[in-house]
């Protein structure tokens, strides 16, 4: 009697146990009909000579993911670098009302200056990922990572594990939010719209995997680095010409 | 349309100096997060001493057992409050239970958290006081008779064996307790020295840190509210018992002490890409915070009051003051510590290039009100605590049994 007691208590807590299991769910993204994630793998190439700070990234980025307007929220922003003469570096965002003027050395002191675009890494080995709680930052089978706004609690831990200040919290869902490599562009084979707007062709999408496109030339003609390589996120975003003040 | 939240933020961009990320002008972990570590530190500490009279021995310390265990759990009650408030989604944050992602650190907040309550205080407690409830139920009215039988689930039993059953079983509990108590807060310092993008916090002594400094606070609340209670209750103060907390207090200190300068000397010695920015950092930002209030007034003076009390015999009286004036500038300085290690650590850019400030609110959600009535709730909840459980109770002597048979 008391083994059977026992058998029947231990068969509940399986059972109850195994519906609590089943309510474990993999956050996932929607993708339209036909689209195969399974065939793509995707990143981006950044020339930096190639950039002219025109701002037209952000731009159509902003408007492409209704991204807030004030100049604190960017899924992708542009850094100039002016490096003077003594080797003081002097870093701004291009957007004008970041732009602080008493930073700006003098015009015969710059000894070169440059700009530098700046997005989510789309890390192979993401912090971001690692740390939240529930499982809302995900990376797709194509390696796009991204947020379920559904499901993120607004913990913030991924914003503190980013070690590129690629996420904000967006302050009408008060969910983490980031760049998505327009994520909904891509799966109907359109190309991020920072990238298509670009006019002088600094920014380069595509395949990583693929063996004749405009980034694996990219990838054959330059020398190219990564961001903050010693932190091992592995970033799907590489640069070429990248000087070494730039973190 | 533009939002509250940005309102604020706007503000704040003419303070940032150097270059900052833009999206790091605003500081993520608010107020609220530096009161979660300061009260889980207080809850890992309190339960520390408590064990130190079970599991080592301690006799002087039979008098304060009961009282750190109830102030453990009144702590431990509100700790998850301050991260719930804090949450973007509170009503979603069921989710670290059904979906907890494994390798986050914070998804385990959950079990930590719930073994750390259920396995260890609440049981601890119940076999603690079993015998006592009993024992008081049966000379007692409604409705204190009543809550006592049901918080003792109806047991009767108070024979000798179940009394020693009871005795074994707290000993056992405390056992596994004390490296639960340093997984708790072991592991709430991991959640911080765990983040590799932020020098400030990536350290591999973060968890230990976090470990020693919650001793000192948790034996440092203890012993005010030992010295505050007694006198209200016109009881003299076990000089005894004091001395002895006093003593573990600065030992406590000590290790401390020498874990946070070997983890300053470390950085200054390895002098990484981050120095400079951290350099600024202390010297601009957490000068006073850090600086004044954590080591000088937080450590090195209660260090040397305690040392003077060691080294000269004070009379008793001078005694009391001295410890009381000690274990107040330590609780500043702990809480001065979760500030620095939390709000410091975001308060420079992952560029290593500027700085950015934090400016706290006084009312709303994350506001100085809040954090207030979040360090006050738990002496509230203490204060039932005491009523239910009144730790200074004499227990009844062994002899029980007499006084209640033929029930059940």
């Amino acid at each position: 009697m008391k083994r059977r007691k026992f058998f029947g208590k231990a068969a509940t807590l399986l059972i109850s146990s195994g519906l609590l299991a089943g309510m474990w769910k993999k956050a996932r993204a929607k993708t339209p009909e036909g689209y195969d994630p399974s065939l793509h793998y995707y990143g981006m190439g950044i020339q930096i000579d190639k950039c002219i700070g025109c701002g037209s990234c952000v731009e159509a980025c902003k408007n492409e993911n209704s991204v807030p307007r004030e100049p604190f929220y960017f899924r992708t922003w542009v850094e100039r670098y002016t490096i003077g003469k003594d080797g003081g570096a002097v870093v701004q965002n291009i957007d004008a009302r970041l732009a602080v003027s008493r930073d700006i050395i003098s015009e015969k002191e710059i000894i070169r200056s440059f700009f530098v675009p700046k997005l989510c890494n789309q890390c192979d080995n993401p912090p971001c990922v690692q740390v939240c709680p529930v499982g809302a930052t995900f990376m797709t089978e194509d390696g796009v990572i991204l947020v379920d706004s559904e499901r993120c609690i607004g913990c913030r831990y991924c914003i503190q594990a980013c070690p590129y200040g690629a996420r904000y919290i967006h302050p009408d869902t008060m969910t983490a939010d980031k760049c998505t490599f327009c994520y909904h562009r891509l799966t109907r084979e359109m190309l991020p719209a920072c990238v298509e707007v670009c006019p002088t062709q600094a920014r380069i999408f595509g395949d990583i995997r693929s063996k004749a496109s405009p980034l694996a030339r990219f990838k054959r003609m330059n020398k190219l680095h990564v961001l903050k390589p010693s932190l091992n996120t592995e970033p799907k975003v590489s640069y070429s010409e990248l000087d070494g003040e730039v973190r | 349309m533009i939002n509250p939240i940005s309102d604020q933020l706007v503000e704040l961009l003419s303070q940032v100096t150097g270059y900052i990320y833009p999206n790091e002008i605003e500081v993520h972990w608010s107020i609220l997060i530096v009161v979660y570590p300061y009260l889980t530190g207080l809850v890992a500490g309190a339960f520390i001493l408590a064990s130190l009279v079970k599991v080592f021995n301690v006799k002087e310390l039979q008098s304060v057992y009961k009282l750190s265990l109830l102030t453990a759990l009144a702590f431990l009650l509100i700790a998850p409050l301050p991260l719930l408030l804090h949450l973007g989604h509170p009503l979603r944050s069921y989710e670290i239970f059904l979906n907890p992602n494994f390798s986050s650190a914070m998804a385990m907040f959950g079990f930590v958290y719930a073994w750390y309550l259920m396995v260890v205080l609440l049981l601890e407690l119940w076999f603690t006081y079993r015998r006592d409830l009993i024992v008081w139920s049966e000379s007692e009215r409604f409705p204190m008779k009543w809550i006592h039988r049901a918080i003792a689930l109806f047991s009767t039993d108070i024979s000798e064996r179940a009394v020693n059953f009871d005795k074994k079983v707290v000993k056992a509990i405390t056992i596994i307790g004390i490296p639960s108590a340093f997984l708790l807060h072991g592991y709430v310092g991991f959640i911080f020295g765990s983040i590799k993008a932020n020098p400030w916090w990536s350290s591999v002594l973060m968890p230990i840190v976090f470990l020693f400094s919650a001793i000192v606070s948790g034996i440092a609340l203890v012993i005010t509210l030992y010295m505050i209670i007694l006198p209200f209750k016109g009881e003299k103060i076990d000089m005894k018992c004091l001395d002895r907390m006093a003593s573990f207090l600065f030992y406590a200190v000590i290790v401390d002490f020498s874990l946070e300068l070997l983890d300053f000397i470390h950085r200054l010695y390895e002098s990484e890409e981050s120095i400079r920015i951290l350099s600024e950092l202390v010297m601009n930002k957490l000068f006073i915070s850090l600086g004044i209030i954590q080591v000088l007034l937080g450590m090195l003076l209660p260090l040397g009051l305690m040392i003077s009390i060691k080294l000269f015999k004070f009379e008793e009286e001078l005694r009391k003051l001295l410890y009381f004036v000690s274990v107040i500038l330590i609780q500043l300085g702990i809480f001065a510590t979760r500030w620095n290690v939390v709000i410091g650590g975001q308060m420079f850019s992952k560029s290593f290039r500027g700085l950015t400030t934090y400016k706290m609110e006084i009312t709303g959600l994350e506001g100085l009100l809040m954090t207030l009535l979040l360090l006050v709730l738990p002496l509230v909840i203490l204060a039932i605590l005491f009523k239910i459980f009144p730790p200074w109770k004499e227990s009844v002597p062994d002899t029980g049994p007499t006084l209640v048979t033929g029930r059940g």
